[in-house]
Formats: C-alpha cells, sequence, structure tokens
C-alpha cells in the first residue's frame, strides 16, 4: 500500500502533497522537512531506497528518483516491490511529459490539478489501479473535455488560456 | 475537497448526499470521480449509505468505473470488514473480468483477503496461474507493454499473490513451477521492470514448497543482480539472498566476496540491508568477523536509532556463539564502550548475570576464569574518561562481588580504584551509589575471611561526604558500610555471603514466625484478624444497601412521572367533599354522583333541594298526626326533636340555602313559643285566655308574613302550610275542659259573640293566602262555644268554601270531623277513651 506521493524542489518547497493514509494537516510541514533532509543528504550514486521508520512509522520505506530541479517521492510499506514502485514512478513522470509535453516545474505549479487527476486515475485508496499511461493519458484528456464543456459559457483572458493549451 | 477532508470531519455527512447523487449520475466521468471522493472521505458509519450504489456499479459497461468500484469496495473493507463481508464473492466474478484493468485492479483486494486467509482461496491458483500464463505470453493488448514488458506490474501483483498461498502447500506449488521457469527464461535484466518481476520471482520461489530446479534459478538471477554496478540492484540481491538462506544457507558461501564488497560501499542503505543479512548468516566460525565489523560500523553512524538496533544484534550474536569467554568479555566491553547510554538496560542486567553464573555449563573453572578475565578488563578500562553511566555501574558491580576472589588484587587496591571512580563522577548519583556498595563488599568478604584492613582517609572523607548528601539512598549506602564495620566475623559472614548474588530468596508466604506473637495479642484481649474476604462481604452487603435505597428513591420518581394525571383528579375531588360534611345517606348519593361525573354545581344544588323538601314534608306530617292524641310534654319534645332534624339538614345543605335554613329556623322557633303561650292559657284561664291569646297569634302571624315575603316561594309555602296544622290539635285538647264547666260557658260565649265582627275584619285585610290559613281556626272557635243549629248550618257553607280554595283540603276536612266527634262525645264522658282509641288506629 502506498501511503504518501511527494513532489518537492531542491530548495525543499512542497509541489504535491497526497498522503493515503490520514495525517494530520499540522504534520505535514514536519513530513516535508523530515524527507527533505533526508534526500538532501544523499549523494547521487547510492540507492534510490531509504527506510524511514523514524519519519512514517515501522516498516515504511521511501523511494525516489531525482530529475532536473524535482525529487519525486513515493512512500510504501513492506507490501510493495522496491524496484515496481521506482518503475511506477517512471510511469508518473512519463504521464506528465505526455500531459505538458516537456514538463517543467513551472507546468507543476500552475497546473497541480492535473496532477491530481493523473494521480486519482494511477492511485486508488493507496493501491496501484492503472500503469498504463496510455489509459491514464485517455482518462486525463476525457475529464479536461468534459471541464472545458462546462467552462465554454465563461470568459477567459487569452494570456490564461495560451497557458492552458500550451 | 477529498485534498482537505478525512472520514473523521464533520462535514463528510454533508458530503455524503452529494456522493449520492453522483454515484447516479449518466456521466461516468462522475461516477468514477464520486468514487474516488468516496475511496478518501467515507467512513465506517456512512459506508451503509453508499454501498448498494457502488455494488451496483460494479456491472456498469464502461470499465473505468468497473474498476474504481472494485477499489471502493476495496477500501470498505479495509475501514469495516463487516460491512462488506458479504460482498467478497463479487471479487471473484470481477477477476474473469474481459478487461485487463479490471482485472488488475481486483487483484489488489484479494491480495489481502489471501493475507488474512490463505486456504479459502487456493481455488483460486489454477486462475492465477492462468492469468499469469496469459501475461508472459503477451495474450494481453500492447497498450498494456511498459518498454517492452507484457502488464509487468500485474505480473508483479499475481506473484505476490501465488506466494502466499504457496506457501507450505506442496500441491498448490506444484501448479506454479512451469510459469515460474517461463518468467525466469523471459527474464530481461537489461531493464529495471524487469529486474522487479525477477525479484518478484525469487521472492515467491523462496516462500513457497522447495523445489532444487527452482532455487538454482533463483541464485543464478540473485549472483546477477548482486554482481550488478546498480545499487538498487545489489540492495534487490542482498534482500533475496536474505530469503535464499533461510531454505539452503550453502548458497551463501559462493557470494562471500559479493557481500563484502557491498559491506564496503559507502551507501549507507546498501550497508544496513548487508548488515541485515549478515545477521542472518552468523555462524560460531563467524560470529566474530561480523561483530567486530558491526562495532566498528557502530561506533561510526551518528544514527542513534540505528546505533541502538546494531548494538542490541552485537549483544544478541555474542551471547549466542560467543567463541570464548575471553572474546566475549572484549565484546561487551567494546558495545558498552560506545555505545552504552543506547543499549537497553536489561542487556546490563543479563551481562552482570552471565558474569555471576557463567554460561550454564556446569565447570566452576571456567566460571572463575570468566570472572578474572573481566576483572582485568575492568580494571584497565575504569581509568578512561567517557564511559557510559551503565557501563560504569557494571564496572563498579563485578569489581565488588569478584575483585579480590581469586587473589590477585590487593583489596585496598581494589578500593583505590572504586574510590576514583566515585570521585570522578560527582553527579552521577547511580554510579556513587554502585562504587559505595561494592567498596561495602569488599569489606564485608575482608572481614569475613578474618583479615584486618585500613580504611583509607580518603574513603573515610568521600563516606563523610557521602553521610550527609541530599540523596537518601547515598546517605543509607554510607551508613550501612559504618555500621558493617563495627560487626564481627560471624555477624558479616551471615549478612553477606560471599557469591550469593544470584541466591533464590526463600519467602514464607504464610508469615508462620508470627503466630507466637498473634498468639500473645490475642491472649492480652486483642480482637482476632478478620480476613479481608469477610471485609470486602460487609462492604459489599453495604452496597447493597444503598443499591435499594437508589431503587426505593428511583421508584419513587418513576411512580410521580407515572401518576401525575389520576392524582391530579383526584385534587379536584377532593375538596368537594371536604366542603360538604352531609349525612350518610346523602353522602352516598353524592359520592355516587360523582363517581358518574357530573360537574354542574347547580344539579347537586338542585338535588340538596329536592332531598330536603321531602324529608321535611315526612318527618313534619308523621310526627303532628302522633302528638295529635299525645300529652303537651311529647308534642312539645316532638317538635324539638322535629327542629333539630331540620337544623342538622340545613346544616348539610351549600351556602346558597344557608341563609333559608336560617330563616325557617327562625320561623319554628316562633310557632313553638305560640304553641307553649297557648297551653299554658288553657291550663290557667281557660276560654278567656284563649281569646287573648287568639289576637296575639295573629299579630305574629302578620310579621310572620311579611318576613315570608323576602324568601323564596316554593319551599316557604310548604312550611307555612305545615306549621298551621298544629293548633287544630291543641284546640282538640281544649275540647275537655268546655265539658266539665258548663255554668260558666254561657256568659263567656255571649262575650264572644260581641268581639267576633272586629277579630274577623283584620284577617280580611292580609293576604288570601293568611286570611285562608285564619278561618278555620275562628270557625273552630265558633262551633266549640255555640251550639245552636244556626251557627252549625252557616259553618258548613263556610267548611266547603275552604276546601276548595285551601291546598290542605283532605286534612282540613279531618280536622273538623274529629272536632264534631268530639262534641258529641263530650256530651257523654265515659266516651272519651273510645275516640283516642280510634285515632291511634287509624
Amino acid at each position: 500500500m502506498i501511503q504518501a506521493v511527494m513532489v518537492m524542489s531542491t530548495q525543499g518547497k512542497p509541489r504535491l502533497l497526497k498522503f493515503y493514509s490520514y495525517q494530520p494537516p499540522e504534520k505535514h510541514q514536519d513530513l516535508v522537512r523530515g524527507v527533505f533532509q533526508l534526500l538532501s543528504a544523499r549523494p547521487d550514486s547510492v540507492s534510490n531506497f531509504v527506510k524511514v521508520d523514524a519519519i512514517f512509522g515501522p516498516g515504511a520505506k521511501l523511494v525516489y528518483k531525482h530529475l532536473a530541479t524535482l525529487y519525486f517521492v513515493f512512500v510504501f510499506d513492506s507490501s510493495e516491490n522496491e524496484l515496481a514502485v521506482l518503475d511506477l514512478v517512471q510511469v508518473f513522470v512519463e504521464t506528465l511529459d505526455r500531459c505538458f509535453k516537456n514538463v517543467c516545474e513551472l507546468d507543476i505549479v500552475f497546473n497541480f490539478n492535473k496532477l491530481h487527476t493523473i494521480l486519482d486515475e494511477m492511485i486508488l485508496g493507496g493501491q496501484v489501479i492503472e500503469t498504463s499511461s496510455e489509459q491514464i493519458m485517455r482518462s486525463v484528456e476525457e475529464i479536461a473535455r468534459l471541464e472545458k464543456q462546462s467552462n465554454t459559457t465563461s470568459l477567459i483572458p487569452k494570456s490564461i488560456s495560451e497557458r492552458f493549451s500550451r | 475537497v477529498s485534498l482537505f477532508l478525512d472520514e473523521r470531519h464533520d462535514l463528510v455527512i454533508l458530503v455524503v448526499n452529494t456522493i449520492q447523487k453522483d454515484l447516479r449520475s449518466d456521466n461516468y466521468l462522475v461516477v468514477c470521480a464520486a468514487l474516488t471522493a468516496a475511496c478518501r472521505l467515507i467512513g465506517e458509519e456512512a459506508i451503509p449509505a453508499v454501498l448498494p450504489q457502488v455494488v451496483e456499479l460494479l456491472a456498469h459497461p464502461k470499465e473505468a468505473v468497473r474498476k474504481k468500484a472494485v477499489m471502493a469496495l476495496h477500501r470498505f473493507y479495509q475501514r469495516s470488514p463487516s460491512s462488506v463481508s458479504h460482498l467478497v464473492s463479487n471479487f471473484r466474478k470481477r477477476l474473469c473480468d474481459n478487461d485487463p484493468g479490471v482485472m488488475g485492479a481486483t487483484l489488489c483486494p484479494l491480495y489481502d483477503l489471501i493475507l488474512e486467509d490463505p486456504n479459502s482461496y487456493k481455488d483460486l491458483v489454477v486462475s492465477f496461474v492462468n492469468i499469469l500464463k496469459q501475461v508472459a505470453e503477451r495474450r494481453l493488448p500492447t497498450s498494456y507493454d511498459y518498454h517492452q514488458m507484457p502488464a509487468p506490474f500485474i505480473q508483479i501483483k499475481l506473484l505476490k499473490i501465488l506466494a502466499v498461498l504457496g506457501s507450505g502447500d506442496k500441491q498448490a506449488s506444484g501448479n506454479m513451477y512451469m510459469v515460474l521457469g517461463d518468467i525466469f527464461r523471459k527474464g530481461d535484466t537489461a531493464s529495471n521492470i524487469g529486474n522487479a518481476i525477477l525479484y518478484e520471482c525469487i521472492c515467491c520461489i523462496s516462500s513457497i514448497f522447495p523445489n532444487a530446479k527452482m532455487l538454482d534459478a533463483a541464485a543464478e538471477t540473485t549472483s546477477k543482480f548482486l554482481k550488478s554496478d546498480s545499487h538498487n540492484l545489489k540492495y534487490m540481491g542482498i534482500d533475496a539472498l536474505g530469503r535464499l538462506i533461510k531454505i539452503n544457507p550453502d548458497i551463501a558461501e559462493e557470494h562471500q566476496l559479493a557481500v563484502i564488497d557491498c559491506l564496503e560501499d559507502p551507501d549507507d542503505t546498501l550497508k544496513r540491508k548487508t548488515f541485515e543479512l549478515l545477521y542472518k548468516m552468523t555462524k560460531s566460525t563467524n560470529v566474530e568477523v561480523i561483530v567486530d565489523r558491526m562495532i566498528e560500523y557502530m561506533i561510526n553512524i551518528t544514527d542513534h536509532h540505528y546505533k541502538t538496533e546494531i548494538a542490541s544484534r552485537c549483544v544478541e550474536l555474542a551471547e549466542q556463539f560467543a567463541p570464548s569467554n575471553q572474546w566475549f568479555i572484549q565484546t561487551m566491553n567494546k558495545v558498552f564502550e560506545h555505545a552504552g547510554d543506547l543499549v537497553n538496560i536489561r542487556v546490563a542486567h543479563n551481562l552482570m548475570r552471565l558474569i555471576a553464573e557463567g554460561f550454564g555449563e556446569e565447570d566452576e573453572g571456567a566460571d572463575s576464569q570468566l570472572r578474572s578475565s573481566a576483572v582485568d578488563s575492568y580494571l584497565r578500562i575504569v581509568g578512561e574518561p567517557k564511559l557510559p553511566s551503565s557501563f560504569l555501574q557494571i564496572i563498579c558491580w563485578v569489581l565488588g562481588e569478584y575483585g579480590t576472589a581469586d587473589g590477585k588484587y590487593s583489596a585496598s587496591y581494589i578500593i583505590g580504584k572504586l574510590y576514583d571512580v566515585a570521585e570522578a563522577h560527582p553527579t552521577d548519583d547511580t554510579v556513587r551509589a554502585y562504587a559505595i556498595s561494592a567498596i561495602l563488599k569488599i569489606f564485608a568478604f575482608e572481614i569475613a575471611l578474618g583479615r584486618k584492613i585500613d580504611m583509607l582517609p580518603e574513603c573515610q572523607s568521600l563516606i563523610d561526604e557521602l553521610s550527609a548528601s541530599h540523596s537518601t539512598d547515598l546517605q543509607q549506602r554510607a551508613y550501612e558500610l559504618q555500621a558493617l564495620l563495627g560487626l564481627d566475623k560471624q555477624a558479616v559472614e551471615n549478612v553477606m555471603p560471599a557469591d550469593a548474588s544470584c541466591e533464590d530468596i526463600e519467602i514464607d508466604r504464610n508469615l508462620s514466625f508470627l503466630n507466637g506473637y498473634v498468639q500473645q495479642a490475642i491472649e492480652n484481649g486483642a480482637a482476632p484478624y478478620i480476613p479481608e474476604s469477610e471485609r470486602s462481604g460487609v462492604v459489599s452487603v453495604g452496597n447493597y444497601k444503598a443499591q435499594d435505597q437508589q431503587e426505593t428513591s428511583a421508584h419513587a420518581l418513576r411512580f410521580e412521572a407515572y401518576e401525575l394525571p389520576p392524582a391530579a383528579s383526584q385534587a379536584s375531588i377532593s375538596p368537594t367533599t371536604d366542603l360538604v360534611p352531609v349525612p350518610e345517606p346523602s353522602y352516598y348519593k353524592e359520592d355516587h354522583q360523582m363517581s358518574r361525573s357530573q360537574p354542574s354545581g347547580d344539579s347537586l344544588s338542585g338535588e340538596f333541594g329536592l332531598k330536603l323538601r321531602l324529608d321535611g314534608v315526612q318527618k313534619k306530617w308523621g310526627r303532628p298526626a302522633y302528638s295529635s292524641s299525645s300529652t303537651p310534654s311529647s308534642s312539645t319534645s316532638s317538635q324539638q326533636a322535629t327542629n333539630g332534624g331540620v337544623s342538622s339538614e340545613v346544616g348539610g345543605s351549600t351556602s346558597s340555602q344557608a341563609r333559608e335554613s336560617t330563616y325557617g329556623s327562625k320561623r319554628q322557633q316562633a310557632t313553638e313559643v305560640s304553641a307553649e303561650k297557648q297551653r299554658l292559657a288553657a291550663s290557667l284561664f281557660g276560654k278567656a285566655d284563649r281569646k287573648t291569646q287568639a289576637g296575639r297569634k295573629t299579630a305574629k302571624e302578620s310579621s310572620s308574613t311579611e318576613k315570608v315575603a323576602t324568601a323564596n316561594a316554593t319551599p316557604q309555602p310548604a312550611k307555612e302550610q305545615v306549621i298551621p296544622s298544629a293548633p287544630p290539635p291543641d284546640l282538640l285538647d281544649l275540647g275537655e275542659p268546655v265539658s266539665s264547666s258548663p255554668p260558666l260557658a254561657d256568659p263567656f260565649t255571649q262575650l264572644e259573640g260581641l268581639l267576633g265582627p272586629a277579630s274577623a275584619s283584620p284577617v280580611v285585610s292580609e293576604t288570601p293566602a293568611s286570611s285562608t290559613s285564619k278561618t278555620p281556626d275562628l270557625m273552630s272557635i265558633f262551633s266549640d262555644d255555640v251550639q245552636t243549629g244556626v251557627t252549625s248550618g252557616s259553618t258548613e257553607p263556610s267548611l266547603g268554601v275552604n276546601v276548595v280554595a285551601a291546598k290542605k283540603g283532605p286534612s282540613l276536612q279531618d280536622a273538623l270531623q274529629k272536632d264534631a266527634a268530639a262534641r258529641q262525645v263530650g256530651v257523654t264522658p265515659t266516651g272519651n277513651n273510645p275516640i283516642l282509641f280510634k285515632d291511634l288506629l287509624g
């Protein structure tokens, strides 16, 4: 079972936080800070698996990927395969790349709702339900089309619409 | 909304309605969003609200909806298994869904269910194997390929499930060998996901029933992992090796160099994983190397959590596989020296017990050697700075117990060392306490052996200092030491036996040695001891009584609550009863009326009037008839009795009738006075007095008539008519004196004829009723005095008129007839008695 998904910058700023087991909002900052301190102390040549018993409780592990200016972090318990979760991170990143075309940190900042939609398609209730990028993209596009239909009556400034379309 | 709320939030109750509506939407995207929110927000008490709709969605034509519905059910199962237990068969059906995505999603809940109860799902082994075979043979759509690997995540999930199902089951495992072999052969070590599948295969093989062929393939793959350049693969290789070692320890021999290389790696994650593996690989032959490596690593790391873990493992391995006592002591010294404050206190106690009791062997020499080596090493270490507190405690204890046991060191030398420890740690009371106790033990042992020992000046000052310490524990130990120095050899041997720290202490549970004291106390008059069970019994009885009282009060409260309406009804009736203290017959009737719930007061008043009228009429009518033939005194008493009855009835009537009753009483008294006067006049003066009394009577009756006008008409006429019936009997009584004195009658008759017209005029001026009541009296008087036929003829027509006008006609006729009879009998004196008898009989 996956417990949390985090996307944070190399300066420790959280860009995406999603918890599948309940964590009180007051603890979110502590969790982000703890994970960031852990990741920033690791060199690039070591493995991508870390035990995080002290932060998330017994049996918790962490898989991370460092891409450009972001850390993609998946926290899970002992019932998941570490390599599989590492590839799940890869699926997530590839989907984002398809969605935004050469995704960068700004895309994540301004389109966090799409990130949440993609995550909802991949992981539901802490369990992985879809690992096919094509399926995920199809669902996300349908949801986006539905949103456009409901927004046709509202006026959107040209600059924002251009950014969305990009 | 699901980002910020949780199932415990109060707003979820409001959101449930929205989710229910969305689940019934025609747009499948809305349904999917609702299912996603349901997984997040629906708590245990809200599951029944949305469960039926989710079950319906399992058959939705859109596969995305079916997939999310399966996951929603899985989430509900995690939250509240009892609510969804009757739906687990749905998961089996979804496993046969034609869409691979839905089938893949179903594997998640099935995995959890199989973890809980593998035996219930053994029949699915063949299905899982078939699915895995289809995936391996690339029969799924190409959209599920990932880096040229067919549905890798589904494969991994299936392998995990098969590992659980095949554990300890040879028959189930037999079905898996072929497909596992296929996966191994087709495994691609070039891609990351391929390695993930291979690793999962190794885990599966290590869980199911062992198979030599499968184990060889797994070992080969593990070897590839360990030799890889990638740290991730090395990590997985170490983990896989740890799993395989449990089955076949010989596999580890082939990869020792690889493991050592991982041990030298700067990657902490890899190093820790390797130590876990070494922990499992430890044997008597390699324990020294492994523990040395562990201690070396423990010294370098700064993570207290992991440092504690490493130290505990070192201690455990040393205890299990120690090749010699020397090595064991040295290892323990290193562990405590560098991680003494992090090691569990139980480890320190176990170490002390080991030194005291040995390793369970019967070789006493080996134990002595162990203690000697411990003492030697501790004497060397004790001078080093910055030793952990727990380590110092162990050192002091061992030196105190066994420092002088083998005679190698002098007591003074050991005491000096212990004094240095106490002086070097002035703020650690625990260490100083251990040091003082150790010094005390050494002194005790020396005294027991009969040797003379001199107190060092420094020790004396130390003891004096501790006697005045803030810590009562240190004070006690210092005073104990001073007291011990004053004892003789025999006493010291009993107080502090040598090498007895682990001897069992026998306890006399019944305290039999106190029996003599108890017996003596009882003889002196003390109360015998009451066992606690009896005392608790008394207390329970008290509680029971208190409970009874509470029940009584509760009963009272309940009574008030339930009996309030009837009580109010009775309260309304009670005042009426109190206000009407009537005689018993009337009370009975009134009670009957109240039981019939007649609320009207007027009807009650009417009833009272009716009863009063009847009672008055009957009583008055009956008694006058009787009194007419009785003596005057008897008649008077009868009238008084009648008045008494009327008074009692008057008293019983309501306030509205009180005034009438009072007036009636007054009228009765007036009548009584007139009657008495008439009798007195008759007895004294005869007819002349009767004339005078007649005039007075007329005047009084006039005044009575005026009073009657102010009263109510209905009751008064009855009473008025009743009163005139009294005078005729009196006149009849006067008849007898007339016949006894004939000569006096003639002159009076003439005078009476002259007065007749004057008295008749006033009577006519009164009201018709009054004149009617007066006429009979006058006519009776004339008939008594005049004996001529003319007078008799004129009287008869008047009587006829009276009969028509009077209401009581029959009564008057009877009276007149009696008067006529009296006159005829008056002529013959002997006829009086028969007439009286006739009246009585009539």
